[in-house]
């Protein structure tokens, strides 16, 4: 075996790996000063990584180590989103981890989450089950420890129990549906695997229990329950990367399993998937509408999200990993503004995440209230802004491959989404309040984040050349 | 010639500064900034018109059409394609120098007459913004590029009518302006799809093969263009925004609804005039009588109107009359493919637009000086302000039609044009001429002569207006009275080549009898202080007079048919629907969530172990699901 392939097609991991490495030594040897400038050196090092793998060197899709390691332009696409979102979740971080009580521990925060971020980058490439599982689990245990990272905090450490004991769960049975594929198939290989696929009822079980596995980390109905608490407890900054980034890298993953691998079951994988897609939207927004803490909200509304992204996921066509890879963008760039407000505010008021606290928030901190209006906006689809694009690509996906009713129910739901959407906006804008969250300067480093998801909730709609530049890469699979 | 898109630039650039520092900007900053601009762009646009003709025929004897800077905006196919540039032929050019010697000529006269206004920068700015929209407008390469700035100049009319956005009038004008040519517009775009449809591009001289399947729709398209052309143009039935539009400060009357904007329709025309007159000759005579029609109507309504400006309005929509009749005559049979009409409809457009803003200024000193719009409150103001009178008169008796002033050249060559097409044409239009006399000179005596108004005059005596709004009277009464003596045809004509004007004498006699006979009947009815013929006059037709006076009732109608047929049976009906049925299906939407949102509440425990439940259970239920399938 020729061992540049590896350099040559791996080196988005490579680089993430030197990433993390020197991530973990810095820790260890940096001085006073040094940890001082910890942030800047990591959002240095990660933009510097960025920009050396955000687009495909090659064009073509090529596997290496025996077709454990798959190489895809489409996969450099999302890879390079997945580290864009985690740059904006350390540049939103930076106050929190300020404080006294994890200022000691700051390392270990950007280590685990480069961690999950390499795992996620493994499981995207995956070639075989067992490549696929692993980075599963480099995904999901650091996790848990992010979640758990203000672990003297009663509600961080009740979160990440509550996670690490659900992935678990769903790993268990994700695991255990992959070992009746062996038993069956008598392969991991995915590309082997499909001659064997028949769509038995055991393999239908099968491909049940290992699609609870991602169903999990994408969070959808009915295997969401952690999420609420899990994003509630967890701090503001991990919250915003379990939302958008890990979810982003399951239902990716997801869709090329499903196509690639489970193709000879396509109908029942697309049946299961109109099960989950309609559960997902319509359970998560009949909660988000009596939520009153603006973090379990927006885990109800990332669930119902997670929905709309399945909708791509179903129609099962380049056209709709494109609107998939487009519509996580555009997702990521709403809602890490949307965290990065309530991170920030949580900061600067003395934690308070209530709806109620944001009333009258225009007239004390009108800079935020109006970041976090684009960004319900363009959750919310709302033209001009680029949500509404990517809804639009979504909708159109699905719809061209026969969904129509479907198609119908996501809209519905999104006339109920507004209302909940809208609320926020209300009690920001509408809403009296004698005492107010009292108007505060925000750091630079989040200001810089929240000017970036601006730009991007507003300029990512109106640039037509994005999404032809995803769709250049979306062939293949 | 690429310097020519610093002719849109620089305005462009103007509005914004002034428009984003607003009142950070001293008034006199502001003003001074805008009309030195203004000044460059005007010296620009003379340097662009001197180079152009000097640079002289191309082979075919002909004016060569210059794009001298394009760009690719919005392609939609290989050969469909919007373009963002600017087209230099005789027609733009002669709009060039129009709109910006007018603009400049207002800018100068703005500072005295719009001094301690609140809003003095934004004033400005929007003058730069609508002469930036009107010259881009003029200098289009496309009929889409034109559509665009077409709506921008829309837009700054609307902003510049609404300037006294406190005042009811206003801010009713303002709407009426918007909404009445927006709806002109709206055929105007209906035209340019169906145009882009069916040739494939939206350039001015599609190729001739690509017509050839477009035929049919050709008229059709070009039909609708002309409502939206009508529209800006003010034609009946859809003039009632111009004579209200006179609610904005006099000076943007003059340059707006006097000398630039209004004529877009007329510009538009004669644009699209090889297709007109190739592919949809009915279509042009229609124009014709929607032009002569209109002249008549406002030409009558003008006689009896007292507001000063009013006068004036109706005048501009009749005289703009004339030129759509001058373009509406033509025949391919003409010498010149038409050449004659096209022609005199462009020079009137050019004197036009010089002696009407010197109507309109000169009627700014005049409300100045009195404070009123009714010509009640003026009377023997020629004493008072002798600068203003001569101008004023001297505007007069261009728009009467006396020679050797500019508007006796281009009547004259119009009416010529009339006779041409047919005899009652020509006899319809000579009798709105000697109209068009007979009511310049019941507005000019009812300023400067006849009783003056002792009481008003008491409190506060009429004064000459300052330097800064006289000298551009002088400058475009200087302008009317050279002006005719241009040999335009040189310059500008319907197919390039060169055009000899000569004046048949037949028509010249007869028009300039009618119009001495007009300042003659005025005179003696208006002249003296007494005016019994006049008041008897209206006494007898009182039934016409009060008719006359509220124009026909033509906005009556317009409420009754809003009001009563479109708001009351097609707009409540629609409401009803949508508070009932629509808003009720959400308002069902919105109480079935809350519903199940309550039941289903139990489900997020926040016992762990149930999730576990819950997750297994879902697992197991949607494969059961999946296996019964």
């Amino acid at each position: 075996m020729d061992y540049s392939a590896i350099f040559s097609y791996m080196y988005t991991e490579i680089a993430l790996v030197g990433v993390t490495a020197v991530a973990l030594i810095y820790d260890l040897i940096a001085g006073k000063c040094g940890r001082r400038a910890f942030h800047g050196v990591i959002c240095a090092l990660l933009l510097l990584f960025i920009a050396g793998t955000v687009w495909p060197y090659h064009g073509e899709t090529a596997r290496i180590f025996g077709g454990m390691y798959i190489y895809s332009p489409s996969y450099v696409i999302i890879k390079s989103i997945l580290a864009i979102g985690t740059l904006l979740v350390f540049l939103q971080a930076d106050s929190w981890l300020r404080k006294e009580d994890t200022e000691f521990k700051r390392g270990e925060f950007y280590v685990l989450t480069l961690s999950t971020l390499l795992g996620m980058d493994f499981m995207i490439s995956a070639g075989h089950f067992m490549m696929f599982f692993i980075g599963l689990e480099l995904a999901s245990v650091p996790m848990a420890c992010l979640v758990a990272f203000d672990k003297y905090k009663h509600n961080s450490a009740e979160a990440g129990a509550k996670y690490i004991l659900s992935a678990l769960f769903a790993s268990g049975l994700m695991l255990y549906g992959i070992s009746f594929f062996y038993g069956t198939t008598g392969t991991l290989y995915f590309d082997d695997m499909t001659s064997g696929i028949n769509g038995s009822a055991l393999q239908i079980l099968a491909m049940v229990f290992f699609f609870t596995g991602l169903g999990f980390k994408i969070s959808l109905v009915p295997f969401h329950l952690w999420t609420a608490d899990t994003y509630e407890g967890a701090p503001t900054a991990v919250t915003s990367y379990l939302s958008v980034v890990s979810k982003a890298a399951a239902a990716f993953a997801l869709m090329v399993v499903l196509i690639k691998v489970f193709a000879p079951m396509t109908e029942y994988w697309q049946m299961l998937l109109y099960i989950v897609t309609v559960l997902s939207i319509t359970v998560a927004n009949l909660f988000a509408i009596r939520q009153k803490n603006l973090k379990r909200f927006l885990a109800f509304s990332s669930i119902s999200q997670a929905g709309y992204i399945m909708l791509a996921v179903i129609s099962g066509t380049p056209y709709g990993m494109t609107s998939l890879i487009y519509y996580v963008l555009v997702y990521m760039v709403a809602n890490m503004a949307a965290f990065g407000v309530i991170s920030v505010i949580e900061q600067n008021s003395g934690g308070k995440v209530g709806m109620d606290d944001y009333n009258g928030l225009y007239r004390t901190n009108p800079k935020l209230a109006i970041v976090m209006m684009l960004a319900v906006f363009s959750l919310a689809g709302i033209p001009p802004f680029a949500g509404f694009f990517s809804k639009f690509f979504i909708f159109a996906a699905a719809f061209e491959q026969g969904f129509h009713v479907l198609v119908f129910i996501a809209l519905i739901n999104t006339i109920i989404s507004l209302y909940y959407y809208m609320l926020v906006v209300k009690a920001m804008f509408i809403n009296p309040n004698d005492s107010p969250i009292a108007s505060f300067r925000s750091d630079n480093s989040t200001r810089l984040s929240l000017l970036l998801c601006l730009a991007g909730i507003l300029v990512l709609g109106i640039a037509s050349s994005v999404f032809d530049g995803i769709n250049l890469y979306s062939f293949g699979l | 010639m690429e310097y020519t898109i610093l002719i849109l630039l620089l305005p462009l650039l103007s509005f914004i500064l002034t428009g984003l520092l607003g009142t950070r900007l001293k008034p006199v900053a502001a003003g001074t900034f805008g009309t030195v601009v203004t000044g460059i762009v005007a010296a620009l646009s003379y340097w662009t018109a001197f180079s152009y003709f000097s640079a002289g025929r191309n082979a075919e004897g002909v004016f060569p059409t210059i794009i001298p800077w394009n760009t690719e905006w919005l392609p939609f196919n290989s050969n469909l394609q919007i373009d963002l540039g600017i087209l230099l032929d005789p027609i733009s050019v002669m709009m060039l120098v129009v709109i910006s010697t007018v603009s400049f000529m207002v800018h100068i006269y703005s500072f005295g007459y719009m001094k301690g206004e609140t809003g003095f920068q934004r004033y400005y700015s929007f003058l730069s913004l609508f002469t930036m929209s009107m010259l881009g407008l003029v200098v289009a390469t496309n009929i889409f590029q034109m559509y665009i700035f077409w709506e921008l100049v829309g837009v700054s009319s609307y902003l510049l009518i609404g300037f006294y956005y406190t005042k009811k009038e206003a801010i009713a004008a303002s709407k009426k302006a918007f909404i009445v040519t927006r709806f002109a517009d709206l055929g105007f775009l209906i035209g340019i799809l169906i145009y882009g449809f069916y040739t494939g591009s939206f350039s001015f001289t599609p190729d001739s093969a690509v017509i050839g399947s477009a035929k049919v729709f050709l008229p059709i398209a070009l039909g609708l263009m002309f409502v939206g052309g009508a529209g800006k143009s003010a034609m009946f039935p859809l003039h009632i925004w111009l004579p209200d539009a006179m609610e904005g400060p006099t000076p943007v009357s003059a340059l707006i609804h006097a000398a630039t904007m209004v004529v877009a329709g007329v510009y538009l025309v004669a644009r699209m005039f090889p297709l007109f007159i190739g592919y949809a000759p009915e279509v042009l005579h229609v124009t014709a009588y929607v032009g002569a029609f209109t002249a008549l109507y406002a030409a009558i309504v003008a006689c009896v109107q007292s507001d000063i400006k009013r006068v004036l309005a109706f005048s501009t929509i009749s005289q703009i009359g004339f030129m759509i009749v001058a373009l509406g005559v033509c025949t391919s049979s003409d010498p010149h493919e038409g050449g004659l009409g096209y022609m005199a409809s462009m020079f009137h457009l050019f004197t036009h637009a010089m002696f009407k803003a010197l109507l309109f200024l000169g009627a700014g000193c005049i409300i100045h000086a009195v404070h009123s719009n009714e010509m009640s409150a003026m009377g023997g103001l020629r004493k008072y302000m002798p600068v203003t009178h001569v101008t004023f008169l001297i505007a007069c008796l261009a728009i009467a039609g006396i020679w050797p002033l500019s508007g006796f050249f281009s009547k004259d060559e119009i009416l010529a044009a009339c006779f041409g097409f047919s005899p009652v044409m020509g006899w319809v239009m000579t009798f709105i001429a000697g109209l068009t006399a007979f009511y310049m000179f019941r507005l000019y005596y009812g300023i400067f002569w006849g009783k003056e108004n002792k009481e008003l005059h008491a409190e506060h005596t009429p004064h000459e207006a300052p330097l800064t709004m006289t000298i551009p009277l002088m400058f475009l009464a200087a302008v009317t009275l050279a002006a005719g003596w241009i040999p335009f045809g040189e310059f500008v004509s319907s197919n390039g080549q060169a055009y000899h004007i000569h004046i048949d004498i037949k028509v010249a006699a007869v028009s300039l009898c009618v119009a001495a006979a007009g300042i003659a009947i005025a005179t003696w009815m208006y002249m003296r202080e007494d005016r019994k013929v006049a008041d008897g006059l209206a006494t007898r037709f009182s039934g016409l007079h009060k008719a006359a006076y509220h124009r026909f009732y033509i906005d009556e109608i317009y409420q009754f048919i809003t009001h009563r047929i479109i708001f009351a049976c097609i707009s409540t009906p629609i409401a009803w629907f949508d508070r009932h049925v629509v808003d009720g299906f959400m308002n069902m939407l919105a109480w079935i969530s809350n519903r199940i949102s309550w039941a289903i509440k139990g489900m997020q425990s926040g016992y762990v172990q149930r999730y576990g439940i819950w997750f297994l259970g879902g697992a197991l239920g949607i494969a059961i699901v999946l296996l019964l399938i």
